[in-house]
C-alpha cells in the first residue's frame, strides 16, 4: 500500500537580492521532486548537501506548506491537515534539565496522554534501547550514542506511523555510528514502521534500506531510484559483498 | 584534563580564596599605616580602624536607617522581578510589543535618576512608594530586556521537533524556551540585585527621614567621613548579599542547565 505519495513538488526560498536591497531572488531547493513509498518500507534518502534533503523531510513533517505540487500521506493532502508523524533531527534535542525519562514521555506530555500509563510502556523499552538503568539520569550523564537512543526512544513514542529521520547518526563518530545502524536495523525489525532516513552516507543508506532515492545538487531532484535486494535480516558482512559494491557504484555514478 | 580542571575550580568555590582575603587585608593594613604616619585628618580620610569603630559604636542608628533601605530595596526589586518577568516574557512572545516598548525602556535608562527621584517625591509624596519607584526603574530594565533576550534566543530544530509533537506556540515556550532562557534572566538578575541598594540609597538622598541614603548625608554635612565610609561599607556588605543570594538561588534552579547538554 502505498502511505506516501509525493507529486512534482517544487519549492523555493527567498533570498535577499544581490543588486537591490528591496527585493528578494528566489533560490530554488527542490525541483520536481515525486516519490511514492510503501507501508512499513525504509527507504534512504541519499545527496550532496545543501541538495534539499532536509527540507524534503520538513514538508512531509508538515513544517511547511509553502510549496507547489501536492503531498499525500494516508490519503490526507499536508497542505489541508497535519498529519502526525516522528520526527528526529542530527542533534538529539534531549533537554538538560529533563531527566531520560522525562525527555522520553514528551511526546506524551504534549498530547496531554496519561504520563505514568506512557511511562509504563517506555520502561520495558528502555532495557530494548540499552537504557535500562539510566532512567532517572539527566543527558549529560549519558554517551553520545545513549543520547541518540534516548532521542530514538522519544521518536518512536511520537504518535504516527511514519518515522522522518534526518542525518540521526551524522553527529556520532564511525564506530557509535555502525553500533547505532546494527540496533536501529534490529529494533525496526521488531517494531516496523515506514521510515525515510536522510543520510549522505553511502554505506549507511545501502545497508539500512529498501530502497535508496538519490537526489541532485541544488536545485534538488530525484535522479535514482535503486531497490536494495538483500535479504533481511541485514547484516555487515553484505558489506563486503560485490553486490553491494555494485550498487554503491550505481549510486555513485548518479551522484557524479 | 578538562576533569581536573574543573574539580580545581570546584575545589576554590567551596572553599574560601585566601589570595583574595590576604590582599584585601594587606590593602588595609597599609591604608592604616598611611594614615597613622602621615597623620592624616579624619574629615579627609578615616582610618580603617576609625571606620570600624564607628561600625560598632553608632550600629544602633546604622541599624535602624539600614532595615528602611534593604526594605525599599526589597520590595523595589521584588516589583522588578514580577513585572519584569511577565513584561519580559510579553516581549519574548509577542514581537510587536517588544517592538513598542523596547525604545520606550531604553529611554527609562538614559533619564538621569537624580532627576526623576525629586519628581517621584513630588507625586508620590515623602513615604516609601517613590524609593521603590527608583529602584524598580533601575531594577526592572535589566531583568526583562535580558529574560526577553533569552526567549527570542531559539533553537529552531528544538522549536521544530515540538510542533511536529503537536505543541502550540505557548507550549513549546511553557516546555522549552522559558526554561532554556532561565540562565539569561538569572545574569540580568544579577545586575538589578547590584543595582538595589544604590538605587534605594539615591532615592533616599532626595528627600527621605530615614535610611543609609539620609545618614550618608547627614554625615557628609557634619563632615563625619568615618560615620559616612562605616555608611558606605554597609551598602557594599548588603549589595554583596543580595547578589550571593541570586547567584546561590541560580545555582539551584539551573543546576542542570548547562551540563554539556547539547541543547543551544
Amino acid at each position: 500500500m502505498e502511505q506516501i505519495v509525493a507529486d512534482n513538488i517544487n519549492k523555493y526560498y527567498g533570498m535577499p537580492s544581490e543588486n537591490s536591497r528591496r527585493s528578494y531572488e528566489r533560490l530554488q531547493v527542490l525541483a520536481g521532486v515525486s516519490f511514492r513509498v510503501e507501508k512499513n518500507d525504509f527507504v534512504s534518502i541519499l545527496g550532496p548537501s545543501g541538495c534539499g534533503k532536509s527540507t524534503l523531510l520538513r514538508l512531509l513533517a508538515g513544517l511547511d506548506r509553502d510549496y507547489e505540487g501536492s503531498i499525500h500521506v494516508d490519503g490526507t493532502d499536508l497542505k489541508e491537515k497535519r498529519v502526525p508523524v516522528c520526527y528526529m533531527l542530527q542533534k538529539d534535542h534531549l533537554m538538560p534539565w529533563r531527566t531520560l525519562m522525562e525527555n522520553v514521555l514528551l511526546p506524551a506530555e504534549i498530547e496531554g496522554a496519561d504520563l505514568k500509563k506512557e511511562a509504563e510502556i517506555i520502561r520495558p523499552m528502555l532495557k530494548e534501547f540499552g537504557l535500562e538503568e539510566f532512567e532517572n539520569y539527566r543527558p549529560h550523564a549519558l554517551s553520545g550514542g545513549m543520547r541518540q537512543r534516548a532521542a530514538l526512544l522519544r521518536t518512536y513514542r511520537m504518535r504516527g506511523d511514519i518515522m522522518l529521520l534526518d542525518e540521526p547518526f551524522g553527529a556520532l563518530d564511525e564506530i557509535t555510528r555502525m553500533q547505532m545502524q546494527d540496533w536501529l536495523l534490529d529494533v525496526w525489525g521488531r517494531h516496523r514502521k515506514t521510515v525515510l532516513f536522510v543520510t549522505h552516507n553511502i554505506d549507511e543508506a545501502v545497508l539500512l534500506s529498501d530502497r535508496v532515492l538519490v537526489m541532485s545538487s541544488r536545485p534538488g531532484s530525484i535522479v535514482k531510484d535503486i531497490r536494495i535486494g538483500f535479504p533481511r535480516p541485514r547484516n555487515r558482512d553484505m558489506l563486503l559483498s560485490s553486490q553491494f559494491l555494485s550498487y554503491k557504484g550505481d549510486i555513485l555514478a548518479s551522484l557524479g | 584534563m578538562k576533569r581536573r580542571s574543573e574539580n580545581i575550580k570546584k575545589k576554590r568555590k567551596s572553599g574560601i580564596d585566601w589570595l583574595q582575603i590576604g590582599f584585601s587585608l594587606l590593602i588595609l593594613v597599609i591604608w592604616q599605616v598611611v594614615v597613622v604616619i602621615r597623620d592624616v585628618p579624619e574629615f579627609i580620610l578615616p582610618s580603617p580602624v576609625r571606620v570600624i569603630e564607628e561600625l560598632i559604636g553608632s550600629w544602633q542608628i546604622l541599624l535602624d536607617h539600614t532595615l528602611v533601605t534593604v526594605t525599599e530595596a526589597f520590595l523595589g526589586l521584588l516589583a522588578s522581578i514580577v513585572l519584569g518577568s511577565v513584561i519580559g516574557l510579553a516581549m519574548g512572545y509577542f514581537k510587536t510589543f517588544r517592538r513598542m516598548v523596547y525604545p520606550l525602556f531604553v529611554i527609562t535608562q538614559t533619564v538621569p535618576l537624580f532627576v526623576l527621584a525629586p519628581l517621584f517625591i513630588l507625586w508620590f509624596g515623602f513615604g516609601i512608594l517613590p524609593k521603590i519607584i527608583v529602584v524598580f526603574m533601575v531594577c526592572f530594565f535589566p531583568i526583562a530586556v535580558t529574560f526577553a533576550q533569552g526567549l527570542v534566543r531559539s533553537d529552531s530544530g528544538m522549536d521544530d521537533l515540538l510542533k511536529v509533537m503537536g505543541a502550540s506556540r505557548w507550549k513549546i515556550f511553557r516546555i522549552s524556551r522559558i526554561p532554556q532562557a532561565l540562565p539569561y534572566f538569572f545574569s540580568g538578575l544579577k545586575i538589578a540585585a547590584t543595582y538595589g541598594i544604590v538605587g534605594a540609597v539615591l532615592a533616599e538622598w532626595v528627600g527621605a527621614q530615614k535610611g543609609l541614603g539620609v545618614f550618608m548625608t547627614r554625615a557628609m554635612k557634619s563632615f563625619r567621613t568615618g560615620a559616612l565610609f562605616a555608611d558606605v561599607f554597609i551598602i557594599v556588605l548588603l549589595s554583596l548579599v543580595l547578589y550571593k543570594i541570586v547567584e546561590w538561588v541560580e545555582q539551584m534552579v539551573c543546576k542542570d542547565m548547562s551540563n554539556g547538554g547539547n541543547i543551544v
